[in-house]
């Protein structure tokens, strides 16, 4: 691994409530460039809620967010997609009534001006993505194909691309293989290693050991809405790994 | 084996697309032979023709506008509603003696702001569902409507503020007869649907409004301001339920309590029938048409063919549940479980 010096994106202090519930207590995360982080922790440990407040989703009740050394203020997804933070959904947030372009470029449609109006470019989001499935390896039968028309693992795919069309820095994935039949899981984690050698740090939360162990650079887990442990992959073990979920170190 | 499975849904990948985007015409056009073959001399006659036309004229208005509403997974029950109160401030500013071109914005200006309500309540209020908002102003707007004109029909209004209704334009020069005239709603008609067209299917909005009915989580994710598009939709709802008041004051020359009593109905099932999926996401500008049409012409053909109004509601009632077993169909057939 290269120097790690300067995180991409640090999270400190991040807490968040819901009402009386106190979801997330004073965590802290960080990720650097070319780097895969691990995030575990049991249903309810805080995990999805601590992405959304890095996806821009959640205002964090109190904590801050560092990107590129910078403190950034998140009101909304489209914050922190103009940063260059992208998620990918564990419910993939694909609309499957659209095709695969136009789910890869929805809310930031590449247009044309005929006169004083705006049209939408079906030829550039075509050739965009064509070029960007190309650059990523992802095999569909057509751009034009509608996102219900595919697999699980070529959903998968299409939401990575989705998340990494628009020169992503980080990449945020929420149970990336959760869905996935056995043999379109070796894609999506071959997808992710490709993206880390492009320089994108990118976050990881799984239940799977199996994922955990194949791509990530350093494990973090989660417990009770609060930091339990941390580690550098190659100093750790899977049993360990899995007593962290559960509370025990 | 494998492979003449692959063929078959390559195949089947291939013709979907059309046959969703134009099986309904078929449907309409098999409609318009069995009509003209049952009645050879009056169907297709440029008289019955251009009648057709004009009785869809306001329905296919309301029509529009509730399919953008129901590509985003919602419904609006007050169509009928926004049109009779539009028609009612039209009428009451009218015999105030306000200019014609006055006279001829205030509808638009009414329908959209009635949608403007609507959309706020379901946004800014929350509510759980849009039924139950367009429920509820199915009642308000027409009790305004009542309110305002005091219930009673005010008629007589002057050319300039029926031309859209009733004009007549002239196609002597082309060589055909005096009543060979194209009516001026007819074309209101085409010019409104392909601006909605090309609205929905070519701008980044219209987009959004498909995005939204597909996956609302997947929109928002996006950055896509969804309330924002919902409230515009709505909005765009009355706007067009406030065209088809305007096109009912030149028809009718009245503003009458009863106006649009029930046509939210109407309308929905136009939209069902022209292939629009109430799970929202789906359904063409062109399957509305084609939806309009079918009921316009149905109701037409049996009038013709002195059919009990009786037998045309159970007709179309049987209409609006085949479509949307069909529908049905096509959601198993089109997605992958």
């Amino acid at each position: 691994m290269s120097t790690f010096q300067n995180p991409l994106l640090e999270a400190k202090g991040i807490t968040k409530y819901f009402g009386t519930i106190t979801a997330l207590e004073n965590v802290d995360l960080k990720v650097h460039a070319g780097e895969c982080l691990g995030v575990v922790g049991d249903n309810g440990a805080g995990k999805s809620t601590l992405m959304k407040v890095l996806s821009g989703l959640y205002k964090p009740s109190s904590g801050s967010l560092y990107f590129q050394g910078k403190e950034e203020i998140l009101e909304s997804p489209k914050d922190s997609q103009n940063l260059g933070l992208e998620m990918v959904y564990q419910d993939l947030a694909l609309a499957g009534n659209l095709p695969i372009g136009e789910n890869i470029f929805l809310g930031r449609e590449p247009t044309k001006n005929i006169g004083f109006l705006k049209f939408l470019d079906f030829n550039k989001i075509k050739e965009l993505t064509n070029a960007h499935l190309g650059k990523l390896k992802i095999n569909v039968k057509s751009a034009d194909q509608k996102v219900e028309e595919l697999s699980g693992g070529q959903r998968q795919a299409v939401a990575i691309a989705r998340s990494t069309a628009f020169n992503a820095k980080v990449v945020i994935m929420d149970e990336p293989t959760a869905a996935l039949a056995i043999k379109e899981v070796g894609k999506v984690l071959d997808l992710i290693n490709s993206l880390k050698k492009t320089g994108v740090g990118v976050i990881v939360i799984s239940h799977r050991m199996d994922d955990i162990f194949s791509v990530c650079d350093r494990v973090m887990a989660l417990f009770q809405g609060t930091n339990f442990a941390e580690s550098e992959l190659s100093n750790t073990s899977r049993d360990e790994v899995i007593g962290w979920i559960m509370g025990k170190k | 084996m494998e492979e003449k499975d692959n063929k078959k849904e390559s195949l089947y990948l291939k013709l979907m697309p059309y046959i969703e985007k134009y099986g309904i015409l078929l449907l309409l056009v098999l409609m318009i032979l069995v009509m003209h073959i049952l009645q050879p001399d009056v169907f297709l006659s440029w008289r019955n023709v251009t009648n057709v036309f004009k009785q869809i004229s306001w329905q296919s208005m309301l029509a529009l506008g509730v399919f953008m509403v129901i590509v985003t997974a919602g419904i609006d029950l007050s169509v009928g509603s926004i049109m009779m109160l539009s028609l009612m401030v039209l009428a009451i500013v009218a015999k105030a003696g306000a200019p014609w071109f006055i006279v001829v914005i205030t509808p638009l200006i009414a329908g959209f702001l009635c949608g403007l309500f609507n959309g706020a309540g379901i946004t800014l209020l929350r509510m759980p569902h849009p039924f139950i908002m367009t429920l509820g102003t199915l009642y308000i707007f027409r009790g305004t409507g009542n309110l305002i004109s005091g219930g009673t029909p005010i008629s007589g209004f002057t050319d300039e503020v029926r031309y859209l209704g009733h004009g007549r334009i002239d196609l002597t020069w082309l060589g055909l007869e005096k009543s060979q005239y194209l009516p001026v709603s007819l074309v209101l008609i085409a010019v409104v649907y392909v601006i909605f067209w090309f609205f929905l299917n070519h701008s980044r909005t219209g987009k959004w409004i498909y995005a939204i009915g597909g996956n609302p989580s997947a929109a928002r994710a996006s950055g896509i301001n969804v309330n924002k598009i919902l409230i515009i939709v709505y909005s765009l709802c009355g706007f067009l339920s406030g065209i088809g008041a305007l096109i009912l004051a030149g028809r009718t020359d009245s503003g009458y309590p009863n106006a649009g009593l029930q046509s939210e109905l109407d309308a929905i099932a136009a939209c069902i029938i022209g292939g629009a999926s109430f799970f929202g996401g789906r359904g063409t500008v062109l399957g509305v048409f084609a939806g309009v049409m079918i009921m316009g012409i149905l109701r037409n053909g049996l009038n013709l063919m002195d059919v009990s109004s009786f037998w045309q509601q159970v007709l179309i009632g049987s209409i609006i549940v085949i479509a949307v077993y069909i529908d049905v169909l096509r959601r198993d057939l089109g997605t992958r479980k």
